[in-house]
């Protein structure tokens, strides 16, 4: 990961198949670790580890949709609806049946999946533009009919109130504690992921991606892999909407809008799709944007505009940066900012000699 | 029974007629479409875009209406030559999600811009041609939705000329038929696609004005292009007839079903049900009514 080696020189296949290339890698993988369980909880202020948080969830659904879009590529501009779904089961389940997270997590997951395989299924016929719009209508459908539904929404309001996560009898409040709790589903997500794209059901993925028609002849279940694909992202959508209920403590539809699906693409393009590194980079960089902007803002508003407009500014900063930065990274570095990152480890993998 | 029968006549005429201000926003993303395979997922965009520019300059005082209808033409037709040039050229040739997601991050900028440059609050747009309601029979339509029949018509019977007649539009015929054999038959490819989107701003705009001054601009008035794929997909999304057509169906599926079935389900069916028409449509017709099948080799 972190480690500059000089040079190739492996001499069994076990040797280049090693999860540790060397032993440095394990001591990054470990340092990586306590980083994350020890460092980052105990020394950041509430605040930021709130900010944390949100994008561990953030990275759940990036995974997922990376699936889809960047492993598979078909794209789904409806992911935010899967999300919803996944949030609405969780939220009965656990208010209705006060069935525990480890129940209405994978409930959650396995319901999005399973109407993303359904939204999938025009996939099979069409795809590119199509698809997307598709997709589209899978988000403005599922939108609109769990809005127009009560029994799922919960009344007129559309939002279920939802208790916090209790593991062993004891309730997850602070920030920490849930921190925890969302960095178990994000470490486990993403090596998931990392499992899953170098499997068996990853490489048809890709041969998908690269030309379905072609990966058919060679002996591809296209039928089966497509509908795998939407599955898995949308559980994936889903868990990452189970996760923001438990969160916030509500899962409310107007979290879940079509915006959102397109800040999750945002996160893959800007990451980089087709890996899973990209993923996370792009989850994070897109969660803390509209942070720094406030924080750039917030000195300049007694100035431009009245206090009462900045959060309206800042929205609107962010649409903007975020069009900005999409159109920036499809036009001049489509890999994302992955292809940066390993653009940098290249650069000092032979500092400082670099001739 | 009667009153049933006026119900319907009257929901039916508002319908078509509000689907055929769909169909002129739906020709600019078919016309960009067909001679140049780019996909314009802010078409939305530019109609409000258009708006804007046309409510700013009639603020202006003593500013006659041509006035900012000329300036949102220009406006639109210098921008879609720009955005073709610096977004849409250099991804030539990359996948679709690549060209989608281009034209979804433009929609975003221009989204967020009004808000931090002139501001966000509502404008009006005011032609001068009067809102005394025109009745045909039970139904009664607003002076703008007539002058947006008449547009879309007018841009209907325009562009089948040019297609069908004229010099020009056999030469984009053959740019968006196939592009190699048109540069060897000595067509100048990249001419004719800026041509395509001039012509798709110049739609943008009147749609842009026809729409703002219906509605109010504001940012919301984007909303108007999520109707356009419905459209598109259910006319084929490169026959300039079909976003017609798609358009009156689409018009009177939304009238209808807000008409009949919104008291039983509690509103919204306006946005829902040409969705779940244009999934069916999808389902059993891939290419749409009018569209090009692509035949797709290995």
């Amino acid at each position: 990961m972190l480690h500059r080696e000089s040079g190739v020189f492996k001499t069994s296949y076990a040797a280049d198949m090693a999860l540790y290339p060397l032993p440095i890698a394990r001591w990054t993988v470990a340092a990586i670790i306590v980083l994350l369980a020890v460092v980052l909880p105990l020394s950041l202020h509430e605040y930021y580890l709130s900010i944390l948080n949100l994008s561990l969830i953030a990275v759940v659904g990036a995974l997922g949709l990376n699936i889809l879009v960047g492993y598979t590529g078909q794209i789904s501009v409806g992911h935010a609806a899967f999300m919803s779904v996944g949030a609405y089961t969780a939220a009965n389940l656990a208010v209705h049946l006060h069935l525990p997270f480890w129940v209405t997590l994978p409930a959650g997951g396995l319901m999005a999946a399973f109407i993303g395989a359904l939204v999938g299924i025009p996939s099979l016929r069409i795809k590119g533009l199509y698809l997307a719009i598709a997709t589209l209508a899978g988000q403005l459908i599922i939108e609109w009919i769990i809005n127009h539904t009560p029994a799922i929404s919960g009344g007129a309001q559309a939002s279920i109130e939802v208790p916090r996560p209790t593991l062993w009898g004891y309730q997850l409040k602070t920030q920490g504690q849930l921190y925890y709790f969302l960095l178990f589903f994000a470490v486990l997500a993403t090596l998931a992921t990392l499992n899953i794209v170098r499997s068996r059901i990853g490489r048809a993925f890709v041969a998908i991606r690269d030309q379905d028609i072609a990966a058919e002849i060679i002996g591809i279940n296209i039928f089966r892999y497509k509908l795998l694909s939407f599955a898995i992202s949308s559980f994936y959508a889903g868990v990452c909407g189970v996760l923001y209920t438990y969160y916030f403590g509500i899962a409310n539809y107007e979290a879940f809008q079509i915006g959102v699906s397109i800040d999750y693409l945002a996160m893959i393009i800007i990451g980089g799709l087709g890996s899973v590194l990209g993923s996370i980079f792009g989850a994070i960089f897109v969660t803390m944007l509209p942070i720094a902007i406030r924080l750039v803002m917030e000195p300049l508003a007694g100035m431009f505009f009245s206090s009462g407009e900045l959060s309206s500014i800042v929205a609107s900063t962010r649409l903007v940066l975020f069009g900005c930065l999409i159109i920036f990274f499809l036009v001049v570095e489509p890999e994302g900012l992955n292809r940066l990152w390993r653009n940098i480890r290249n650069y000092f993998r032979v500092w400082p000699f670099s001739y | 029974m009667w009153d049933e029968i006026q119900f319907g006549f009257a929901l039916a005429v508002s319908g078509l007629s509000i689907g055929l201000m769909y169909s002129l926003i739906a020709l600019g993303f078919v016309l960009v479409y067909k001679a140049t395979d780019a996909i314009n997922f802010a078409q939305g965009e530019f109609v409000m875009l258009a708006g804007f520019v046309a409510a700013l300059v009639l603020a202006v005082k003593g500013m006659p209406v041509i006035g900012a209808v000329v300036a949102a033409l220009a406006v639109m037709i210098l921008f879609s030559f720009g955005l073709e040039r610096v977004v849409l050229r250099p991804l030539l040739g990359r996948p679709v999600v690549a060209v989608i997601m281009a034209t979804i991050g433009l929609g975003a900028i221009l989204r967020g811009l009004p808000p931090i440059t002139v501001g966000g609050e509502t404008r009006a747009l005011s032609l001068p041609i009067g809102d005394t309601p025109i009745s045909i029979w039970t139904a009664s339509l607003p002076p703008i939705q007539i002058l947006g029949v008449i547009v879309t018509l007018t841009f209907l019977g325009l562009f089948t000329w040019f297609f069908l007649k004229s010099r020009m539009g056999v030469a984009m015929r053959a740019v968006a038929d196939n592009q190699q054999v048109a540069m060897a038959m000595g067509i100048n490819v990249e001419r004719y696609f800026a041509l395509a989107w001039a012509m798709a701003g110049t739609v943008s705009a009147l749609g842009g004005v026809i729409w703002g001054s219906m509605l109010g601009v504001d940012v919301h008035l984007a909303l108007v292009g999520l109707k356009v794929f419905p459209v598109v997909i259910l006319g084929g999304l490169d026959s300039v007839l079909g976003a017609v057509i798609g358009g009156l169906i689409i018009g009177l599926v939304e009238s209808l079903a807000a008409g009949y079935l919104d008291p039983y389900v509690g509103g919204g069916t306006k946005d829902f049900a040409p969705y779940v028409v244009m999934i069916i449509a999808l389902m059993f017709k891939p290419y749409g009514m009018f569209g090009t099948h692509r035949i797709e080799r290995v």
